[in-house]
């Protein structure tokens, strides 16, 4: 039987497993907006915007594990969407991206709505494809799947001219997809990993420093038996937070720019330093040159570009982490005997001075200005017993949130950490939500990121996706105004946003509920009630504005040279009471 | 260090503009770069020089290797290899000069190709020494128009592309 194009995308999403559609219509995709409005197997989620939509489809993604779908029209839709792809490809989100095309006749001709989207997209996509006649379409959407979701993942673009989403063709799904020039590896060198197996017994100061490799793998399993066999303490980065569970006593917690203390003396005292699908990211290393100057650096990671790109690597695996891991823990538990406890005791004690020395802190005084640690903080305790998903944008908010925000399981943190994109937080959780209906999705957001997409509150409500949205809201762009306090003396250039919209009105005219805490004791209820409302709510925390993000290695700095509080001329400034208090908040916003 | 880089890829449209992505992408230098189709149309041969430190080629073999339209590659400096380029130079001949072209592309064991009243066309292929050689040599009389086809390089022996797990093992 003949289907006409649109027929057939739908067919061959249906294949793929596809349940949810974050889309926005135009022109030449309208035959397939027509068709998809006549079936049920397929939810389109209708988004305000197609940045929204693509950051959607990355949360549904994160979250679930499996390529998030959008679909956008052609020219601006797609514009809109390249941050989103830029976003994925940074973080290695498997992404489908079905963009509009003018018809095929009218390609190259500078056609109402055209855009070389296949161009544009190039260099934020892992691959892209543009579907010239309709008889490719479905082995090139089977190809593209294949592609999003094997390897490295990342986005992939299909971009299908009107023409070919209006013609006929049999329909027939390929069963597998054979690509000459890919052919990702799964299985790590086997002497290799005997090498690394050799140097983690013989290491004194291993540390282990996992990232998103794990979680996209899922690996957390075979990474925690490896832990307690080793005695291996664990660092994880932004991206790998909850690939290892943040509780355990092993997990030193985020590693990095905003890392603890702990995390970042270790690897740079270690004397072998085990990355497991963690790309040595400028955020993690600091100054290169002086990155874990004593270790031995194991690096198992499924892209060999990863490897050697900014480190020496002196045992390199290019593999999947699970498969690599699970080999690994086959010749360790043959190997390992029962004493690593003892063994790795003298560097426990110097892990636990630094821990004890430095541990993450912040003051928080019962009748002053809420701090946003403390938001985090209470927030975590309030829902830890829910599983919640957690999603942030990208500031102060964010290293909060990776800091307090303790995750026990994978797939329940969505941030956007290659590409740093304000405004990814919000959508994000709506695809997660959009996936898991029945569970609690969190987003801590900033007041200058939540801005960014706020149109999307539209969505949430028409599409029933009960995002809890709490705003720590500094009026700031407050990461921009602590390096401005800490490298540029102080002067706030574009920085204060000096009013923010009444957030609570502005839920309540998208017909959410809005919800503020503005003092301490308030705190509590006030999440509570935010976690009970059935609904999408946001949550207006009015925060200390010049709270900073401690500890710190300014960027190019070594790991071990830790800014750990405000230094002495700030702490005066601030003091002197130059600045605004949160007090003159509800002055500001009723003015 | 100068590599000439030899990609196997798809013979399709847009695999060249990736290619050329990647290296002004991330920065990767192009010194000359020559493609056309093999024995086999579904793919195209490319020759790829370029200049680098050991890490930087080791990059750039890798990321060519990651382009999913990219089926081979070889870093012909690995091994011995034979290379070649073609120039055709367009020189301005008065009758004075005309002998003078001739002993010139006789010493190059060149081709004149197209000849008019005015101009002879000279074929030379050789190694870009060669080329620069006899340039150098046919200034003076005046050179209207020059193209050059990059260099083409093949290995001597068969060789094995460069694989993904790296080479470099444990240091003890
Ligand atoms: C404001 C801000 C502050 C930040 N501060 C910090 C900070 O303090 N600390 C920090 O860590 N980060 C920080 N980041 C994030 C940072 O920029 C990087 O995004 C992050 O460090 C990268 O994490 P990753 O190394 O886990 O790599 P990812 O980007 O998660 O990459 C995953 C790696 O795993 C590999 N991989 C994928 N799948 C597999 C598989 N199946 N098997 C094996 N390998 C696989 C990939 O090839 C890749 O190399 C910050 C970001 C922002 C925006
Ligand atoms: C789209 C985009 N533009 C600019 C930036 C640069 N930037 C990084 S953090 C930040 C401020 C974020 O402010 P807010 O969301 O209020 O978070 P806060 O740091 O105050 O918690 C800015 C402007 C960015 N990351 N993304
Ligand atoms: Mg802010």
């Amino acid at each position: 039987m003949k289907l006409t194009g649109a027929q057939i995308f739908i067919e061959c999403l249906k294949r793929e497993g596809v349940k949810t559609v974050f889309a926005l219509p135009g022109g030449v995709v309208l035959k397939i907006f027509d068709t998809l409005h006549q079936q049920k197997d397929i939810e389109i989620i209708l988004t305000r915007h197609e940045q929204g939509a693509g950051h959607m489809a990355e949360g549904y993604a994160k979250a679930t594990g499996k390529a998030g779908v959008c679909l956008v029209t052609s020219g601006p839709g797609m514009t809109n969407v390249i941050t989103a792809l830029a976003d994925a490809y940074m973080d290695s989100v498997p992404l489908v991206c079905f963009s509009g095309q003018v018809p095929t006749s009218l390609i190259g001709n500078d056609a109402f709505q055209e855009a070389d989207n296949v161009g544009l997209s190039r260099p934020c996509t892992k691959y892209n494809f543009l579907v010239k006649d309709v008889n490719d379409l479905a082995a090139t959407i089977k190809e593209a799947f294949y592609i999003a979701t094997t390897g490295r993942p990342g986005p992939v673009l299909v971009d299908i001219p009107k023409d070919v989403s209006m013609a006929e063709a049999e329909f027939s799904y390929p069963n597998s997809v054979s690509i000459r020039g890919y052919n990702p590896t799964y299985e790590g060198n086997k002497w290799q990993i005997k090498q690394a197996a050799e140097a983690i017994t013989k290491a004194r100061k291993p540390i282990l420093y996992v990232g998103g490799g794990v979680v996209f793998s899922g690996a957390s399993q075979e990474l925690l038996e490896l832990a307690e066999m080793t005695q291996i303490p664990v660092d994880m980065t932004l991206m790998g937070l909850g690939a290892f569970p943040g509780e355990h006593p092993l997990s030193l917690g985020m590693m990095g720019m905003h890392g603890t203390y702990e995390a970042n003396m270790a690897v740079h005292y270690s004397d072998l330093v085990i990355a497991v699908g963690s790309r040595f990211d400028d955020r993690v290393t600091g100054k290169v040159s002086e990155f874990c100057p004593h270790a031995k650096v194991i690096h198992i990671d499924i892209d060999p570009t990863s490897i050697r790109k900014n480190i020496h690597v002196d045992v390199p695996i290019v593999g999947d982490c699970k498969t690599v891991l699970r080999e690994l823990n086959q010749i360790l538990r043959a190997t390992v005997n029962g004493e690593q406890k003892e063994l790795r005791k003298p560097w426990w004690n110097q892990i636990q001075a630094w821990r004890q020395a430095h541990p993450l802190t912040y003051q928080q005084e019962k009748d002053g200005p809420i701090k946003p640690q403390q938001v985090v903080k209470r927030l975590y305790e309030l829902t830890k017993d829910r599983d919640p998903i957690v999603s942030t944008d990208v500031g102060q908010h964010q290293m909060w949130a990776a800091q307090y925000f303790k995750l026990a399981k994978p797939n329940r943190w969505l941030t956007s950490g290659g590409l740093g994109t304000m405004g990814f937080g919000f959508p994000a959780a709506m695809g997660a939500q959009a996936a898991f209906r029945n569970r609690l999705v969190l987003c801590i957001a900033g007041d200058g990121s939540i801005q960014m997409n706020m149109q999307e509150m539209a969505t949430a409500v028409v599409s029933k996706l009960p995002v809890k949205i709490i705003i720590l809201n500094n009026r700031f762009h407050g990461m921009v105004r602590q390096w401005q306090d800490l490298f540029y003396s102080g002067r706030y250039a574009s920085s204060d946003l000096e009013n923010t919209p009444d957030f609570v009105k502005l839920a309540e005219a998208y017909g959410a509920v809005g919800l503020r805490a503005d003092k301490v004791a308030d705190l509590d209820s006030v999440l509570r009630k935010a976690i009970e409302t059935e609904g999408p709510v946001i949550v207006d925390i009015p925060t200390y504005r010049f709270e900073n993000c401690y500890p710190m290695i300014p960027a190019g700095g070594c790991n071990h040279e830790m800014i750990l509080e405000d230094p002495p001329e700030l702490k005066q400034k601030q003091a002197g009471g130059k600045n605004v208090t949160p007090e003159d908040k509800d002055t500001v916003l009723t003015a | 260090m100068e590599h000439i880089i030899s990609v196997t890829v798809e013979n399709k449209f847009g695999v060249l503009s990736r290619v050329a992505g990647l290296f002004s992408g991330r920065g990767f230098n192009i010194e000359s770069l020559s493609v056309a189709p093999t024995l086999d149309p579904s793919m195209s041969q490319m020759t790829i020089v370029t200049s680098g430190d050991e890490r930087i080629i080791e990059q750039i073999v890798k990321h060519l290797n990651k382009l999913i339209d990219v089926i081979k590659v070889v870093d012909l400096n690995e091994t011995e290899f034979v290379s070649r380029e073609t120039a055709i130079i367009k020189v301005h001949t008065k009758d004075a000069d005309r002998a003078e072209a001739l002993r010139i592309v006789d010493i190059f064991r060149a081709n004149v190709i197209d000849s008019t009243t005015s101009t002879y066309t000279i074929e030379v292929s050789g190694d870009p020494k060669k080329i620069e050689a006899i340039i150098n040599l046919l200034q003076p009389l005046g050179i209207k128009d020059l193209v050059r086809t990059g260099r083409v390089a093949v290995a001597r022996e068969p060789v094995r592309p460069v694989s993904v797990q790296t080479k470099k093992v444990a240091r003890e």
